[in-house]
């Protein structure tokens, strides 16, 4: 069943792909859409007997190659982790199948399209399922490249090509640090098989690295990295981070993800916003034992994430294309998941990309049926006004985007009412508190950046809404005579996703991050409350490096088991027992908070949990005011421009910056060396100056073409012969057998 | 039981000069026929020229099913007097040489077909260059004495000399020229090291000096002498391979080469360069190879980034490949001097590797310079509108060359890196520095010559990939997808040999110091 879920769409891909003529692209589309069902419906129950039956396997395809100690195979891995990421990704790529038979009705190539929807949703499964970080390095750029090939699928579009383009060599900047990554935990632990490494981790066994010949514990072997020395699993989540950041499109490599929107928007719901830019969470999340132990590349990991999430929310703010706008919410929505795993959350980020799978899909095709209804019009300062036209679309807008500010009202035992995105998100809030509140800086850092990025976030939202929806229409009149409504195939999928976007959140609440998460996730990534212990304890490592991880995550799955009851003296004693050098204090309090969650949910001060919903409330109004009530104001104040307006239009001038820089310089340097290096300098000293000193020879040898052949061959013969005649003179003279 | 009828006959022998006697049979159809018959011996050359490649290539496959993996040693060794004194014909193969005997032997036909059409001149002699081209490079790999070698690994230069001066471009003597010189400086410096070499090993074995490449490598040289001896090799094989600074004969010859000359010339040639390296350098001269190893790391480190960038920058079609050539070829020569499993065999991989998709590319390129005799990118743009087909091939290809993981260019690539990382960490950074550069100027050229509206008006009649040349891309296209997604069936073959040798090495190492 689990070899079905990933080689159907594979399957698929090659039918569409390979027949499109002898089957039409009728045929084409229902194949691969059929096939994608199928594959859905095998990961629900897939889900269900993970989730609840507690089936967790491996399976093994094949072997992939294996030299000396290094083997990698091709292997179906499945537990809880997997299983979450199986639903949202044939799901969504399911419902965009569907929607897509609607939205490219009128392209004639369809069979190409959906080809290429199927081999991106294989290589997304493939990298969901792997059990080594190979395959998964093989699903990463299976991925990239079915992007790249979306993103550029109409290829007549300059534009579409230079963006695919960008897409793929910004992603191979990351995939410079992933590779690098593999290496270094090669060169750690002698394998890259995922169970192998993490309980190396979890045991702090003692490992022999391959330039070394003495083995010492996992967290004090160190790795000497390009003249520096590093502790092992600190460079390797970093490296590994640098490969996530490229796929996730974190601020340095994001340049490519509001750029990716040049391919058709079923692309951008699936690929740009619901699964492959979340592979780089996943991967962080997959590897959390690393990043447990490594507080500096957490760190890095959390603060990369807030400055992402808060960037591209101010960029959003001043994007007029629709999709872009998306975009930007889409990178700035991943920051969130990013910065959530850096302070230990590791539930929560797999929590917010679960649900934001399904909103952001969701305000991806209804962006994609504005444009579809609109005739291909991107341009919100040409849209205004269209709700009595499309008045599902505008529902279905209306729920994304309440999902997606995570409006809800923080009422209750911690847990409240409201759109998915809002147990999601505040969860992840919280937990950036939680983190600082505990000595984490950055974790106070990332607390405020989401804070503001929340008031950005549902600023813009409206603001999308508003001028696209509401107000006075400014595009030409007769697409607006045209406007209509997307077909049923194309709504069908909006409505699925949208009882998404209204229920998964409360649905699923406490299975990832409430008090059922321990037995949901089965240790595939720490339960709610011992991440955030989990992270205490990293900080902990900071400050008394002998305070190892194995041992609090041992206590505090002990701590867990007799939760309700335990209490911060037993907590403190089995430290204690341990010989951690921990600050007790500290420890138990976090073991008492953790035992008190498990009764009845984090209870972070009344303002932390009000702060999120008063932005959000605020960020409406202001968008009501400057788009609603005062229709045209924004675009007054847009118009009037400003550094400030032009800084955040044109996305901090980051692809100015890359564009003089690494662009032009690979320009530059390759002019350089070939005209400098290669042409003046090797050829003329080398063999055109060898031919000017022998001027006389060059002349007569280049009126025969053949003439260098003679040379060379009697010179080579001659060499021989000399040679094999002084051999047989010698040998006859010393009389030695012949 | 391939294996038993293999024992019975000389295969190596065989199947080296195999190809040559069908060179022979085409030169008798010519000799005995009349002026009127010319068109009639342009077929029966291809077709005489089909046959025995293809015939070479089932024995090849015979000698590879055949072959025990598990052996370290030279494997259907034959030996016969030939000069004397040392210098006898020698011939073996194992688990570093035998997968290259086959690499020549896939590619040929290829070639042969690949030339069906495009070559109208003089077909005979063309195909009789070509057979003997083969049977030099099969024996180049198949040699177990040195002055069988070294007649092999020169005299290969010939046929190739022949191909580009007669059937090559407008430029091609200027491309021979430089050839020429590089080529015959490294061959003379290694010429002097083999006497030296041969004299050498006359003083310490007992049955007097000797050519015998077997056991040569047991001959533990002063490391003084390794040194002189390395260096003298490294000049001829860094040449061939080619190295940065050495380079810039490949782009040339490339460009002036017809199709199926750049496939033999990427495909084949410049492996034996590291194929050598791993013959005589790494087992012969392990001290001369440890101490010079941080100066490949810095020139193949600087192949890799210099080359790429320069690719990047080329007008013409071939030239871009032809750097790219350069580029991949430093990652082999990475793998051999990390002197560790993964990386030595990630260099023969990624050499076989490569001979398979850089061929594969020269095959796109000739697909189009058959229908515009141009090779300018700007000329070009937007033929997936016309040629779908093509499309997909020219961008599996692309894939491969950009080492995207399930291609084979993947497997090299990665297994070269993670070899280097052991070693130095700067390398393997370095190297995966080209990782992404090989993603800017492959996708560059591939995107100006394949994406966009056709805008030359020339391209308006462009017609898709034929029946041919669909036939001659088949057989790569599965070479490079089952070559990433299931390496195994080449490094299960060159395992074996591959340790042994790094263990002769480790412990010449340990020994000498």
């Amino acid at each position: 069943m689990y070899a079905a879920i990933v080689f159907l769409p594979l399957i698929g891909c090659l039918i569409a792909g390979l027949f499109r003529k002898q089957i039409g692209a009728r045929a084409a589309m229902f194949v691969t859409t059929g096939l994608l069902f199928v594959s859905a419906g095998l990961s629900i129950i897939t889900f269900a007997q993970v989730a609840w039956g507690g089936v967790e396997t491996q399976i093994v395809l094949l072997p992939w190659f294996s030299i000396g100690d290094f083997q990698a195979s091709w292997t179906i891995r499945v537990d809880m982790l997997t299983a979450v990421m199986l639903v949202v990704v044939t799901s969504v790529s399911s419902l965009v199948h569907l929607y897509s038979i609607g939205y490219m009705e009128e392209d004639p190539d369809q069979a190409r399209f959906f080809s290429y929807l199927s081999l991106f949703t294989f290589a997304m499964l493939m990298l969901v399922t792997a059990d080594d970080l190979l395959q998964l390095f093989f699903g990463w750029e299976g991925v990239g490249l079915a992007s790249y090939l979306l993103i550029g699928f109409w290829y007549k579009k300059p534009s579409a090509n230079a963006a695919a383009i960008k897409a793929f060599v910004t992603n191979r900047v990351g995939d410079f640090g992933f590779a690098l990554g593999v290496m270094a935990t090669f060169a750690v632990f002698g394998t890259i098989e995922f169970d192998a490494i993490f309980s190396a981790i979890a045991n702090d066994a003692a490992v022999t690295p391959l330039w070394s010949e003495q083995s010492s514990a996992v967290s004090e072997t160190s790795i000497s990295f390009l003249g520096m020395e590093f502790a092992a699993l600190e460079l390797i989540g970093f490296l590994l981070f640098i490969g996530a950041m490229g796929k996730s499109a974190q601020f340095f490599l994001h340049v490519w993800l509001p750029d990716a929107m040049e391919g058709p928007t079923p692309v951008s719901a699936l690929i740009h916003a619901a699964t492959m830019v979340t592979a780089g969470v996943f991967l962080v999340c997959r590897m959390w034992q690393v990043y447990d132990a490594a507080p500096y590349a957490s760190m890095l990991v959390t603060i990369i994430g807030a400055v992402t999430a808060l960037y591209a929310a101010t960029v959003g703010v001043a994007q007029n294309d629709i999709k872009r706008v998306v975009a930007y919410s889409t990178c700035s929505q991943l920051g969130y998941m990013f910065f959530a795993a850096g302070v230990g959350a590791y539930g929560a980020a797999m929590f917010h990309l679960f649900t934001h799978a399904f909103f952001k899909a969701l305000l991806f095709l209804g962006s994609g049926a504005v444009i579809h209804g609109l005739h291909h019009e991107q341009d919100m300062r040409l849209m205004g006004g269209v709700r009595s036209k499309m008045p599902w679309t505008w529902a279905m807008m209306i729920i994304g985007t309440l999902a997606l500010t995570g409006v809800g009202l923080p009422m209750g035992a911690g847990l409240g009412y409201g759109f998915s995105g809002f147990f999601s998100k505040d969860t992840i809030i919280e937990a950036a508190y939680f983190a600082g509140e505990a000595g984490n800086e950055v974790g106070m850092f990332a607390f405020w950046m989401g804070v503001i990025a929340a008031f950005l976030t549902s600023f813009y939202s409206w603001r999308l809404i508003f001028m696209t929806f509401h107000g006075r229409y400014r595009g030409p009149s007769e697409v607006l005579a045209h406007a209509h409504d997307a077909p049923w195939v194309m709504r069908a999928p909006l409505v699925i996703l949208s009882i998404g976007a209204l229920f998964a959140g409360a649905a699923f609440f406490s299975s990832f991050v409430g008090d059922r998460s321990e037995a949901f996730w089965r240790g595939s990534v720490p339960a709610a409350h011992a991440s955030a212990e989990g992270h205490g304890a990293a900080d902990a490592y900071l400050e008394q490096a002998d305070n190892t991880h194995a041992e609090d995550m041992q206590h505090e799955t002990d701590a867990s088991a007799a939760a309700p009851t335990v209490t911060a003296e037993e907590a403190e004693d089995e430290h204690s027992a341990g010989g951690a050098a921990a600050p007790h204090a500290v420890e138990a309090d976090h073991h008492a908070e953790a035992a008190d969650d498990h009764g009845g949910g984090h209870h972070p001060p009344e303002w932390v949990r009000w702060t999120p919903f008063g932005v959000t409330i605020a960020g409406f109004l202001i968008a009501v005011w400057a788009y609603l009530l005062n229709e045209g104001l924004g675009a007054r104040i847009a118009a009037r421009g400003g550094p400030l307006h032009a800084f955040l239009y044109n996305k901090w001038y980051f692809d100015q910056l890359y564009n003089a820089t690494l662009v032009r310089g690979a320009r530059g340097l390759g002019d350089l060396f070939w005209k400098g290096g290669d042409q003046k300098i090797i050829d003329g000293l080398g063999p055109n100056g060898v031919a000017a000193a022998a001027a006389f020879a060059g002349r007569r040898q280049s009126k025969s073409q053949t003439g260098y052949l003679y040379h060379y061959a009697f010179v080579m013969l001659l060499g021989v012969a000399a040679f094999a005649s002084w051999v047989l003179f010698t040998a006859s003279n010393s009389g030695a057998p012949s | 039981m391939i294996r038993d009828l293999l024992s019975v006959v000389p295969i190596l022998s065989l199947i080296t000069f195999l190809p040559a006697i069908g060179a022979g049979m085409i030169l008798l159809t010519r000799a005995f026929a009349r002026a009127e018959d010319a068109p009639r011996i342009a077929v029966n050359a291809r077709y005489l020229a089909l046959f025995t490649s293809m015939a070479t290539l089932v024995l090849s496959v015979g000698l590879v099913l055949a072959f025990d993996a598990g052996e370290t040693g030279f494997q259907f060794v034959e030996e016969a007097e030939w000069l004397g004194a040392g210098v006898a014909y020698r011939m073996g193969v194992d688990g570093i040489s035998v997968l290259f005997v086959l690499l020549s032997a896939f590619l040929t036909p290829l070639c042969v077909l690949a030339s069906w059409r495009s070559i109208e001149e003089r077909v005979a002699e063309y195909m009789i260059a070509f057979l003997l081209l083969e049977t030099l490079m099969i024996g180049v790999f198949c040699a177990l004495d040195l002055i069988l070698f070294y007649l092999f690994f020169e005299g290969g230069l010939i046929p190739m000399f022949l191909i580009i001066g007669i059937w090559g471009g407008a430029n091609r003597v200027y491309a021979a020229f430089k050839f020429f010189l590089y080529t015959l400086l490294g061959s003379l410096l290694m010429l002097v090291a083999i006497i030296a070499m041969y004299i050498y090993s006359g003083t310490v074995l007992p049955e007097g000096p000797t050519m015998d490449i077997a056991a040569l490598q047991s001959v533990a040289f002063p490391e003084g002498l390794q040194f002189w001896l390395w260096l003298a090799f490294f000049a001829s094989f860094a040449v061939k391979l080619p190295m940065w600074p050495v380079h810039t004969w490949l782009p040339d010859a490339h460009v002036e080469a017809p199709t199926a000359g750049s496939v033999i010339l990427a495909g084949v040639l410049l492996k034996m360069g590291g194929y050598g390296l791993l013959r005589f350098s790494l087992p012969m001269f392990p001290d001369a190879s440890a101490f010079f190893a941080p100066m490949v790391f810095a020139l193949s480190v600087i192949a890799i980034v210099y080359t790429s960038l320069v690719a990047f920058r080329q007008e013409d079609i071939k030239k871009l490949i032809a750097y790219s050539s350069v580029a991949h070829m430093g990652f082999v020569t990475i793998g051999i001097f990390s002197m560790t499993e993964q990386g030595v065999q990630g260099a023969i991989f990624q050499m076989l590797s490569h001979g398979v998709i850089s061929g594969a590319l020269f095959l796109c390129v000739g697909v189009v310079y058959d229908r515009m005799h141009t090779r300018e990118i700007a000329f070009y743009g937007g033929l997936v509108n016309r040629m779908p087909v093509y499309a997909i091939i020219f961008m599996l290809f692309t894939m491969g060359n950009v080492g995207l993981p399930g291609t084979s260019g993947f497997i090299g690539e990665f297994l070269t890196m993670l070899g280097a990382f052991q070693v130095n960490t700067w390398v393997a950074a370095g190297a995966a520095l080209g990782v992404i550069l090989s993603a800017v100027y492959a996708l560059t050229l591939y995107r100006r010559v394949v994406f966009g509206e056709i805008t030359n008006e020339k391209l308006n009649a462009i017609d898709d990939v034929t029946t041919l040349e669909t036939v001659y891309f088949a057989p790569l296209v599965i070479a490079t997808i089952v070559l990433g997604v299931y390496p195994s069936i080449v490094t299960d073959m060159t395992a074996a040999s591959v340790n042994f040798l790094l263990d002769n090495v480790a412990f010449a190492l340990a020994s000498g110091s």
